[in-house]
């Protein structure tokens, strides 16, 4: 009986240990530096707030931590779409004036792999920026070091919540540098084909309702051929 | 018994390792696709959006009756004329399998914008741009622009069209949005091209 009891105990602080290594693996650190940080070409940045109470409309399955907004939108309840949350938002300029339209698809991928720290979401961004046009972003992103560094702790924290100063990048890819690839629509980005990222900036988390403060930033790169015309766009 | 213990800790550690290798974090619920062939070798899909119990928002200035209640939309003279819809897909069956944006406007600098955004979780993304004028008088055609994952190097059209509900039945939906995708593969040409150079010759 002893040793059932031993082999128990061991089995369980196996386990520990094992989530332990997982969590502080020092190899799966994600890298804040923009991979468009070193670019010569021209950029233009979108921000947005990602806090659900912010956004025009916020809908998941309805048993996520995070809430949909408004209260009595209709919910992803349905299998295909249970792992799956949608986003409408407004999106801003880099002097906070409201210049588009954005709607964010996140679905949770199949790829993921906790154990190379891959907490893994494919997603959709449709943007329409009135007067310039309308472009599709598409990215995997990875949310593991958001994971690690603010839910988790938020967790232990004793006030069930999470305050500080948190900056990082979630597009790992699909490009090769670990950029977003951007596809024209219509208007000034009609056959615009360009790379992108995005970057969240979190202040607060409540593990009762999610992210408090955090703020949502897409960084677009200008293809070298259409540099010309992103100045009349920018104008 | 420490080396019980010891056994027990390398024991649970591999158990972790292993149960993350080889069990799927997340596993997508997949409806069966249900594609027909085109004679042209491509490939067609059916989605139906049922109208108004699929819809989740439908956003602008101005609308009383703007969907979900209390939905706030931005009021800025910027976003005036841009209507922005969002549904649940369905397919053939009338099974749940995505959601969509429909986003319409009149735009003096764009022109006329109508454009669809179809999001399948387990298979990727449609980006569609339809052309205004209607064909037949019934159906809005415009290509695909952009595909991802699944539907990545795809071309190919897409259409748009309202059928209203006949049936007499008490729950049935006002209509429904017929969407009606029409794709091929990319055609790679390096080689086609090659060919065409030695037949010049």
């Amino acid at each position: 009986m002893k040793y059932l009891l031993a082999l128990i105990l061991g089995v369980l602080t196996g386990v520990v240990v094992a989530c332990g290594i997982i969590y502080y693996n020092p190899f799966t650190s994600q890298s804040s530096l923009s991979p468009l940080a070193v670019s010569e070409r021209q950029q233009f940045t979108l921000n947005y707030s990602a806090v659900a109470t912010d956004s025009i409309v916020y809908t998941n399955d309805g048993e996520s931590r995070v809430h949909p907004h408004p209260v009595k939108v209709l919910q992803l309840w349905e299998a295909p779409i249970r792992l799956t949350n949608t986003m409408v938002t407004m999106l801003r300029d880099s002097r906070n004036e409201p210049v588009g339209l954005g709607v964010k698809f996140s679905s949770q991928s199949e790829r993921t792999r906790l154990l190379s720290g891959e907490a893994l979401v494919d997603s959709a961004w449709y943007i329409y920026l009135p007067g310039q046009g309308s472009m599709l972003i598409e990215q995997t992103e990875n949310y593991w070091t958001y994971l690690r560094e603010i839910v988790i702790p938020a967790h232990w924290s004793s006030g069930d919540s999470w305050r500080g100063n948190w900056h990082g990048m979630l597009t790992r890819g699909p490009g090769a540098l670990g950029t977003a690839f951007v596809y024209g629509g219509s208007g000034a980005f009609e056959g615009f084909e360009a790379e992108a990222i995005e970057t969240i900036t979190a202040r607060a988390y409540d593990t009762e309702i999610g992210p408090v403060a955090m703020d949502g930033q897409l960084t677009i790169e200008y293809p070298a051929a259409d540099d010309l015309a992103a100045d009349a766009v920018t104008d | 018994m420490i080396k019980t213990f010891i056994l027990g800790i390398l024991l649970g550690i591999v158990a972790v390792f292993a149960a993350l290798h080889f069990i799927p974090v997340v596993d997508q619920h997949r409806e069966a696709s249900i594609i027909s062939v085109t004679p042209n070798g491509g490939n067609r899909e059916t989605f139906h959006i049922n109208v108004p119990m699929d819809r989740i928002m439908i956003g602008a200035q101005g609308r009383e009756n703007a969907l979900p209640p209390g939905l706030e939309w931005p009021e800025h003279e910027r976003f005036a004329g841009i209507q922005a819809e969002l549904f649940k897909v369905r397919n053939s069956r009338d099974a749940v399998v995505g959601i969509a944006s429909r986003l319409a406007t009149n735009d003096e600098a764009v022109g006329s914008v109508i454009e669809w955004v179809l999001h399948l979780p387990a298979r990727g993304s449609l980006f569609v741009r339809l052309r205004p004028q209607t064909v037949d008088g019934t159906r809005r055609v415009g290509d695909i622009a952009a595909g991802t994952r699944e539907f990545n190097g795809l071309i190919g059209e897409m259409s748009e069209r309202w059928v209203a509900d006949t049936s007499d039945f008490d729950d049935a939906p006002a209509g429904r949005i017929e969407l009606v995708a029409s794709f091929v593969a990319e055609e790679d040409t390096s080689d086609t091209e090659g060919l065409i150079e030695v037949s010049a010759q």
